[in-house]
């Protein structure tokens, strides 16, 4: 029973870890290489537990994103919305894959994600953001690997789901 | 195969089911940000929840306080000798020109009284804290620890040592968040300093320049320019340094100067800032009168003298 809800504890403490890391700053000069994390952990946590990962969640996750840091309201809900149904969607493919592959495809789907922002944006009346805005991606993808061990890692220490 | 697994895990018992319920999320979404757009639900939602937003930030704040704090701990003591001696130097300077600057103050004052003007060269400031918090939007916003609670209130214009930052776009009750003039969205009228050339300088999208896009072909505007604010339009206050032209070249319409400059203030490394609280007294064109005439009780014909000493003429 204590195991389950230190479990959930653990689900919700990654989570919202992930919230507070999106907005903590970089320095000027490393900002355009900020992953999104919420999308790197709400993945994981998509691809581990899949029954804990329901559109519904990302919805509401998106909305307090957009709360703490968004331009618009509903702008991370449909974001993330987007992004965990994709994944979960081919998630059975997705846990299969070789850590490269895996990354590969965390690739696809953070670029994805990037095109939704830019579409919202644009839409918004925003305008074109700079090359580098394109890395974020690249870096998240980069380190996706680490993460999935690192999380995987500790989900075996504390013995937890 | 991994169609089969599909469908026998419980997620993917109705595959249309899902995709239903993704369109409904997705339209749920696009609903939330045309309306939020329309009426800027989300600052109204920010200021109610502010009592769990602010603590938030103030947390999403701490590693860069805390690098801060590492780096005056860690810093050898030479590197903070040489730092307090450039200090107290530019204090000693900035001090002695003070002094000079005093009496010219005075004169000037005495002089703006004769001529009967409200110009003041006193400034009514505040001082402010950068809170290091990544706010979404590019890198054209910055945090502070001020809010409505301290009276700010958007639209006071916000400044450090070396010019002009931004000015404050949306207020909680104890933060607020300033717009950078950096800000593709954002424009301030500038005065060229050496000629008196008055324009316009926007944001760039590269987030660290300024673009002056419309200077007239013949005007003389050349590299090294400093940029002061105008004070037209009544936003920001006349006479602080904004920037410095980097850059002059042909529109590619051929039919204006384009200049880039370098804003003055230190737009990415600024810790505190000033708020300034007199806003400047409106320089430009001023407000259309309202039309006056006789009440409009008396308008069609009920006396004779009101109208005439009005100044209107009836048919």
């Amino acid at each position: 029973m204590s195991r389950q809800r230190l479990s959930q504890w653990w689900f919700a403490g990654t989570l919202v870890f992930a919230l507070l890391s999106m907005l903590v700053p970089l320095p000027g000069v490393l900002e355009p290489f900020k992953p999104y994390w919420p999308a790197l952990f709400l993945l994981y946590w998509s691809l581990e537990s899949e029954d804990r990962v329901t559109l519904g969640l990302a919805f509401m996750i998106g909305l307090g994103a957009d709360l703490l840091n968004g331009v618009v309201l509903g702008e991370q809900a449909l974001r993330l919305c987007a992004l965990v149904f994709i994944a979960l969607r081919f998630r059975s493919r997705l846990r299969f894959f070789p850590m490269w592959q895996q990354a590969l495809a965390v690739l696809a789907l953070l670029l994805n994600d990037r095109i939704l922002l830019l579409l919202v944006r644009l839409l918004a009346g925003a305008s074109l953001p700079p090359a580098s805005w394109w890395i974020s991606p690249f870096v998240g993808a980069a380190l996706w690997p680490f993460l999935f061990l690192l999380l995987d890692d500790l989900r075996a220490r504390l013995r937890i789901q | 195969m991994a169609r089969a697994r599909d469908e026998s895990s419980p997620l993917f018992a109705g595959n249309a089911a899902g995709t239903l319920r993704l369109i409904v999320y997705l339209a749920l979404a696009m609903v939330l940000m045309v309306l939020d757009h329309r009426n800027g639900w989300l600052w109204r939602l920010r200021d109610t929840a502010s009592a769990v937003v602010e603590p938030v930030y103030r947390l999403a704040g701490l590693p860069a306080v805390g690098v801060r704090t590492m780096s005056v701990a860690f810093a050898d003591r030479q590197r903070l000798t040489e730092q307090n001696q450039r200090l107290r130097e530019d204090l000693l300077l900035a001090n002695a020109k003070l002094n000079r600057m005093a009496a010219v103050a005075e004169q000037n004052q005495r002089l703006k009284e004769l001529l009967d003007t409200q110009h003041s060269l006193d400034l009514n400031v505040q001082l402010a804290r950068v809170i290091g918090v990544d706010l979404g939007a590019y890198r054209y916003q910055l945090t502070l620890n001020m809010g409505a609670r301290d009276g700010v209130r958007p639209g006071q214009p916000v400044i450090d040592a070396h010019g002009v930052m931004g000015q404050v776009k949306e207020v909680l009750p104890t933060t607020s968040v300033v717009m950078l003039i950096t800000d593709p969205a954002h424009a301030i009228p500038v005065v060229v300093e050496r000629t008196g050339l008055r324009t316009v300088a926007y944001g760039s999208r590269d987030g660290d320049e300024l673009a002056l896009p419309t200077i007239p072909l013949a005007a003389d505007v050349r590299v090294g320019d400093k940029l002061l604010t105008s004070g037209l339009g009544g936003r920001f206050p006349p006479g602080f340094p904004v920037g410095d032209v980097r850059s002059v070249a042909p529109a590619p319409t051929g039919m204006f100067l384009v200049a880039l400059a370098k804003p003055a203030a230190d737009i990415d490394r600024s810790e505190d800032v000033l708020l300034l609280h007199d806003q400047a007294e409106p320089d430009g064109p001023p407000a259309p009168v309202k039309p006056m005439g006789p009440p409009s009780q008396l308008a069609p014909g009920a006396s004779v003298g009101a109208p005439a000493a009005a100044g209107e003429v009836k048919p």
